[in-house]
């Protein structure tokens, strides 16, 4: 035993269960990829507030937490981070005197390099003290197995025994075969004879020194966390696998040390000891405090005149408007879409092609969370926020629909005798495939397209016939109590409760790619990564429905008859629309709703063309029906790694009614939320709106933050050599680690700013409506998501800061104007500043 | 028609050289430099092959230019076209084409735009050369290219750990694979006096006639081919570093280890059909090589869960597949089966990130329980075994590391109480000891001439054997490999009595480019600080240009044809008699080890992870 560790203080003991926990709870929480959904990364440091929080996500992870100093001083000296803002936070923080100080300090002091994080200094000792490579010894024969064991449907010839459990089945094939995994016998027979359990593996590994166990997993496992924090991931929800399997975090753990004794084993014989034996210095202990130093002040300094630089133009903007609602005589029509940002210019050109419309936003599940299960589906798939477990199921019926097959996939294609009939015959086909796919993209069966998602020519069996009809102990369909509950929710949060118009669309949202393993991350993640297509009809068939309208009347909603409710499909990435159920409409509904997808159609070439100033290969200046083909060939080619930009450039939810940012051109930028206060002036419909949004944007908006600053370690690195692990996850190569994050394409024109929330409220209330759960106060308490109240009386602001509402006035004066947008767009591909349309 | 021949070599050399001259942000230029020269080649290539068909498809061969010679010597590139050139070359064309419009988009913003487009045009040119060849030595150069473009390519992600592991990894069997090339070509020499083309290999006649007094020369020479053949098609023993390549982004992965690179062993084999045609047992060990790595190879693939591995382990197994159907005789055949797997795999790579969407939509709909395989009729005990086999690859990796690198580590690590003060002290004397005795040359004892040839020999493989396994200091491990080669150089020069001018010719480019390299070494030492060999350092991150003038050296020490050495190489290979095996061996291990240990102090230096950004690194293990 060193002398230096005796003369440590008491030591802690080692509590399994407890270390497990934590472990967990640090671990990447991102599910297998075809239940992609967005989340802050950094979830685990959420109970500190967000710079303390970076700081030690940074010191103890070695996680890259904000921009390089050369990147802040970059915008600082091209005008993007504002010398205004910057001086005021200045000010604010380090007062007048020490202001020219820090600012100098800010602008040039050069920093030396941080020091290496806490994670892994215990167990580099191996190859610092015993001069062997632990992880390339165990790593791949690790990675292997487990990828082998949880496969979903990839290799041709599966785990042979699987239904017990990774430990138990290991042990199985190891009794069994005349082969093994191992290369020496003490680890084996340790498993074969069950004398395995975490804490007197690690005392033959680590040593009898129990305090640093914890040290030694954190190590283990963040050498490769992705790997980890999926086992993790699917120990908590066996069900994200179609093909369920049986692991946990605690079999990995054990495997992985019989791994590391076998191979300390092979190496040294069985004389080797304990890491500790040689251990000189006793490492930091992992989460110890982290100190603020001047460095990590520098960059929160520098991130918050970031945000504010651009926060203050919009809020600039939101106190110029006029709240007041202009009057129109004749509404055309409504039409309510996903608060997603990628829907804001669709809004924008919607209104400016029909000024008499009016267009509202809510979470893309309309309200009506169930299970869905299309016809010849062997599973049912969640329709509602991932949080949220459902009672219903929604069937789908009469489906003409045929699933398309490409024997390109097909397993027949690697085995012997067929693949040398194959690659004869077929092989040809494929070289002509092979030019079709560069020459002339597209739609095939390997598109990922939300089309698919329902037929519109099928039904869906949304009407409950009686309580015991049920699957699986799902309801099918909802009664009509069930039903006017969600309609009145819906109409009253989003505040449409009088002036309907003739047809009310309501259009959820998808997306399609090609050769995109991350597919879901496009779709509507208020839908569990799906499209929202079944969720639109199925309120609309609610909102329809003449006893559910009869029982709304009593509630003082008053839908006329003429009104029609007609749902939709927006794909976001082909800028297409889809409307269901058409037929139902009245004769003269069905006249007006010819003229208004003619409105659709000009708005959807518009908002291609605004999207397209972001892709390199798309000449922005061209007619926008030119553009929206070329937009369109980009979701069906194979080599386009970037079919839609998806979320990128979020940094706003405004909730409150579309006066306050109709005329303001916030450049896609923008979750928007229809909210008024006056239909609720308790916070009653306030709450459930915060409640879902500041996770689910918030959670949107932090991925992309931190997948932006370190796509490395935090995001999954450039897509382009990514290999796809069991049809669950990606890493690069064959043998490396699981990837979670957002991949390069998707986040490199993302600004890293917290999203803004603007509420339209009186600050009481709104401070009332945020205290009541502390899951959802601890978003904003911790600044994870900042927040401005604006008055609606007297349209005053107001930030904030450190549990209370502190009164801000924007140092911008006046914003630019713009009359078209068309010319603006096509200037350059950077973000925009706020303009105010005219 | 044949004076059309080396334009097929100068399109895709002038296009490399063109893109080597463009800057790095002008992304639309240098791919349309690209496309346009491999366009341009394909178009080339359908014009020519149409025309040479309409004209009796003869058997075109060229005697293009003298490089060296001198009485009983003679290096010359020699260019050659039949119907397993016409069909490597439009399946070739045809498919980098398509590859390079494909990664026109789909490279777009990556770091490293040019590098990637360079290397593609780079390796058309090795690929090209190789296929175009009409004799071991112009083959030869072509394979060299390819093994290099092949190692750049992999490590594509050069500031990622794994990617440079494997890169390093196939790198050392490509180097194999190089040295059966170059012992092949040694036993040519011996066999017929000459640099012998293709074309002369194909008449049956005069190879019989040459053969029925040299069998053993002939199974040799035939081995050794089989040997590089089985390392570039990723054949058992081999088989494991082809799935480890795809590390590339996915185009250059498909195009490569999905079709054209793994197949060019298959046409090494088609190339020297002719002269194994006859070896009975050559043929069957073919056959049975074959065979075996098919089977092996279906078992890998079907237990793969990951789909790149998957595609590469059904890939060795047709490959496999095409070996028999080459012993066998069936040159047609397998020429149809090439083109056919080299398509399949090609678009299977290409579309392999769909495999996500398309594999769980067909779940959702017709997911069974569990499909049973036919495995499972087989005896558990069996089942298990095998499975578990399949899964460690037939402990294909690992044996490779326990029979070949860990040996010869072992070796080195005899070696560890040789710094660069004793190299210097002991061995300067030794070699001047050396010189001198070669001047007095005619005073030493018979017995002693003939030991003093493998004893220098053995004395420049300890040293690169040191160099290969030194952990700190780079320089000397540099040092190192460079006196290797004037050790070969004494040796050689016990031999035989030639003119300096071959030692000269052999030592000009190692000579300066070891030079270069040195202060290459030095210079990023004083920038840096310590720069020892015990981990990747990553300093390509922060010095691009120092690693790309670095590399260039490490091209020129190790026989790159870039510098006179190359052709050195090959004449002082011509000096080592028939007879004297353990000469070529230590000179050709010696020729191995030296060109892994450049490789490993160029990773090792300038690649991975850099060590001084932690925390804009990824994780070693991604």
């Amino acid at each position: 035993m060193n002398e230096q560790l005796v003369t440590q203080p008491v030591y802690a003991s080692f509590h399994e269960h407890d270390v497990l926990h934590d472990l967990k709870h640090y671990l990447p929480a991102q599910a297998p990829l075809k239940d992609f959904i967005h989340h802050n990364t950094l979830h685990a440091f959420q109970y500190l507030p967000f710079f303390d929080a970076l700081r030690s996500a940074s010191e103890i992870f070695g996680y890259k937490v904000s921009l390089a100093l050369e990147e802040y001083r970059a915008f600082y000296a091209s005008g993007r981070i504002r010398e205004d803002v910057l001086v005021h936070i200045l000010k604010r923080r380090k007062g007048t005197r020490l202001l020219t100080d820090w600012k100098a300090k800010l602008l040039t002091k050069e920093f030396k390099n941080g020091s290496l994080p806490r994670i892994g200094s215990l167990r580099s000792n191996w190859k610092r003290q015993y001069q062997i490579d632990l992880d390339s010894l165990v790593h791949p024969i690790l990675f292997r197995i487990l990828c082998s064991y949880l496969d979903q449907g990839i290799s041709m010839w599966s785990f042979p025994v699987w239904h017990k459990g990774l430990l138990p089945s290991l042990r199985e094939l190891e009794r069994t075969a005349f082969t093994s995994f191992f290369r020496t016998e003490r680890a084996k027979n340790m498993l074969l004879h069950g004398h395995c359990d975490i804490k007197s593996l690690l005392n033959i590994v680590v040593g009898s020194d129990e305090s640093l166990y914890k040290h030694y997993l954190f190590d283990q496992q963040f050498a490769h966390q992705g790997w980890s924090g999926m086992v993790s991931a699917i120990e908590d929800q066996p069900q994200t696998l179609l093909d369920q399997r049986k692991v946990s975090l605690h079999d990995l753990i054990i495997f992985e040390l019989l791994l590391e004794i076998d191979a300390l084993d092979f190496h040294f014989g069985t004389d080797w000891t304990p890491l500790t034996s040689k251990l000189t210095t006793r490492p930091i202990e992992l989460f110890a405090d982290v100190p603020e130093t001047e460095l990590s002040e520098v960059f929160s300094i520098w991130q918050e005149a970031f945000e504010w630089s651009y926060y203050d133009q919009v809020l600039a903007g939101i106190q110029s408007q006029k709240l007041e609602k202009k009057l129109i005589a004749h509404t055309s029509f409504q039409a309510m879409f996903c608060i997603d940002d990628r829907e804001c210019s669709f809004r924008r050109y919607l209104e400016k092609f029909d000024p008499d419309c009016e267009t509202f936003g809510t979470p893309g599940f309309f309200g009506v969370e169930f299970f869905y299960k299309p016809e010849h589906g062997k599973f049912v798939t969640k329709l509602c926020p991932a949080p949220v477990t459902p009672k219903y199921l929604i069937k789908e019926v009469g489906t003409r629909q045929k699933q398309q097959t490409d024997v390109h996939f097909t397993k027949q294609t690697h085995s012997l005798f067929r693949g040398w009939l194959i690659s004869q015959t077929l092989g040809f086909w494929s070289a002509f495939k092979l030019l079709l796919t560069v020459f002339r993209p597209s739609m095939s069966p390997a598109t990922a397209t939300s089309l698919r998602h329902m037929d519109k020519f099928a039904r869906l069996t949304i009407e409950n016939k009686s309580p015991d009809h049920t699957e699986n102990n799902l309801q099918i369909g909802f009664t009509v109590d069930e039903m006017v509950q969600r309609v009145e929710g819906l109409l009253k949060s989003i505040g449409l409760v009088t002036n309907f118009a003739p047809i009310v669309y309501i259009v959820g949202h998808g997306s399609s790619s090609v050769n995109n393993p991350h597919y879901a991350a496009y779709d509507c993640g208020a839908c569990s990564g799906r499209a929202g297509s079944v969720n639109a009809r199925v309120i609309c068939y609610m909102a329809n429905h003449a006893k559910v309208r009869e029982i709304l009347k009593t509630k003082g909603i008053d839908i006329p008859a003429t009104t029609q409710f007609v749902g939709g499909l927006h794909d976001t990435t082909r800028d297409e629309i889809v409307f269901f159920d058409e037929d139902t409409l009245s004769l003269e509904n069905q006249k007006s709703h010819k003229k208004n997808e003619s409105t659709f159609s000009t708005a959807l070439d518009h908002n291609a063309k605004e999207r397209s100033r972001r892709f390199e290969s798309i000449d922005t200046s061209q007619a926008p029906e030119k553009i929206h083909d070329e937009v369109q060939l980009r979701s069906v080619s194979l080599f386009e790694p970037r079919p839609e930009l998806n979320h990128a450039t979020n940094a706003l939810c405004i909730v409150g009614r579309r006066e306050m940012s109709k005329g303001l051109f916030l450049d896609r930028r923008s979750f928007l939320n229809s909210y008024d206060y006056q239909i609720d002036p308790d916070g009653t419909y306030l709450f459930n709106i915060l409640k879902a949004a500041a996770p689910v944007c918030g959670g949107i908006n932090l991925e992309y933050f931190f997948s932006r600053v370190d796509n490395q370690k935090l995001g999954a690195g450039t897509k382009l050599p990514h290999n796809v692990m069991g049809l669950f996850g990606v890493a690069n190569g064959i043998d490396g680690d699981l990837r979670p994050g957002l991949p390069s394409q998707m986040i490199e024109v993302h600004d890293p700013v917290r999203i803004l929330f603007i509420v339209e409220h009186f600050p009481e209330v709104v401070l009332h409506t945020i205290q009541r759960t502390p899951e959802t106060y601890e978003w904003f308490i911790n600044d994870w998501v900042k927040l401005v109240v604006m008055n609606p009386a007297t349209q005053e602001l107001s930030v904030f800061t450190n549990g209370r509402f502190v009164p801000y006035r924007p140092l911008e004066g006046q914003l630019d104007e713009v009359k078209d947008m068309a010319p603006l767009v096509e200037l350059h591909q950077e973000n925009f500043p706020v303009y105010l349309l005219s | 028609m044949t004076s059309f021949l080396p334009v097929f070599l100068l399109i895709p050399f002038a296009g490399y050289i063109i893109s080597l001259l463009i800057p790095d942000k002008q992304e639309t230029l240098i791919s349309r430099i690209t496309f346009g020269t491999v366009g341009l080649h394909f178009v080339g290539a359908i014009i020519f092959t149409g025309y040479w068909l309409l004209h009796s498809h003869p058997t075109l061969n060229e005697k293009d230019f003298i490089l060296f010679e001198t009485a009983n010597y003679e290096f010359f590139i020699d260019l050659f076209f039949d119907k397993i050139t016409a069909t490597y070359l439009l399946v070739g064309a045809f498919l980098t084409f398509l590859v390079t419009m494909y990664s026109r988009y789909y490279l777009h913003r990556e770091q490293g735009y040019k590098r990637f487009f360079n290397t593609i045009l780079f390796f058309y040119l090795g690929y090209n050369i190789a296929i175009f060849s009409g004799n071991l030595e112009t083959l030869f150069i072509g394979w060299e290219i390819l093994g290099i473009s092949s190692f750049l390519l992999i490590a594509f992600y050069r500031d990622r750990y794994l990617p440079v592991k494997n890169a390093v990894k196939v790198f050392s069997i490509y180097r194999i694979g190089d040295v059966g090339l170059l012992l092949a070509m040694w036993m040519m020499h011996h066999l017929w006096h000459e640099n012998i083309t293709f074309l002369k290999l194909s008449n049956y006649e005069l190879v019989h006639s040459q053969l029925q007094g040299h069998s053993f020369i002939g199974v040799f020479i035939s081995l050794m081919i089989l040997i590089t053949a089985a390392a570039k098609s990723a054949q058992i023993p081999f088989s494991s570093w082809l799935p480890r390549a795809m590390e590339g982004p996915t185009p250059s992965s498909a195009i490569f280890y999905g079709s054209l690179s793994v197949h060019l062993g298959v046409f090494l084999l088609l190339r020297t059909y002719p002269f194994w045609e006859h070896q009975l047992s050559i043929r069957i060990l073919i056959a049975v090589l074959g065979l075996f790595s098919a089977v092996m190879a279906t078992g890998v693939a079907r237990v793969q869960s990951s789909v790149k591995s998957q595609i590469a382990y059904a890939s060795i197994a047709q490959i496999g597949l095409i070996f028999i159907e080459l012993a066998l005789g069936f040159e047609k055949f397998a020429l149809f089966h090439f083109a056919g797997n080299a398509f399949l795999r090609t678009y299977q790579l290409l579309v392999s990130p769909s495999v996500v969407s398309y594999l769980i939509r067909e779940q959702f709909y017709n997911f069974m329980p569990r499909q049973h395989s036919f495995e499972h009729s087989l005896p558990k005990r069996i089942e298990y075994s095998i499975y578990m086999l399949c899964l460690k690859e037939w402990n294909l990796d690992s044996f490779m590391y326990r029979y070949l690198w860990n040996p010869l580590k072992w070796a080195g690590n005899k070696l560890n109480f040789l710094n660069l003060s004793r190299v210097l002290w002991f061995f300067i004397p030794v070699y001047v000891l050396g010189l001198i005795s070669l001047f007095y040359e005619d005073y030493i004892p018979a017995i002693v001439h003939q030991a003093l040839p493998i004893f220098f020999s053995l004395i420049g493989l300890l040293m690169v054997l040191k160099s290969f396994t030194e952990r700190k200091k780079a320089r000397m491990s540099w040092a190192l490999v460079i006196m290797n080669h004037f050790w070969v150089a004494l040796a050689i020069s016990f031999n035989e009595h030639f003119t300096y001018g071959h030692t000269a010719l052999y030592l000009s480019g190692i000579v300066v480019a070891g030079a270069i390299g040195y202060l290459c070494i030095s210079r990023l030492k004083l920038l840096e600080g310590n720069v020892d060999l015990d981990q990747f350092h990553g300093h390509s991150y922060k010095h691009p240009k120092i690693a790309f003038l670095f590399l260039l050296c490490c091209l020129g020490v190790s026989g790159f044809p870039i510098t006179p050495t190359f052709i050195g190489e090959d004449l002082i290979f011509s000096h080592i008699h028939e007879n004297q095996i353990l000469l070529a061996f230590f000179v050709s291990l010696s020729f191995i080890i030296d060109g892994l240990a450049i490789i490993r102090i160029y990773a090792r230096i300038f690649l991975g992870p850099h060590v001084k950004s932690v925390y804009e690194m990824a994780y070693r293990s991604s």
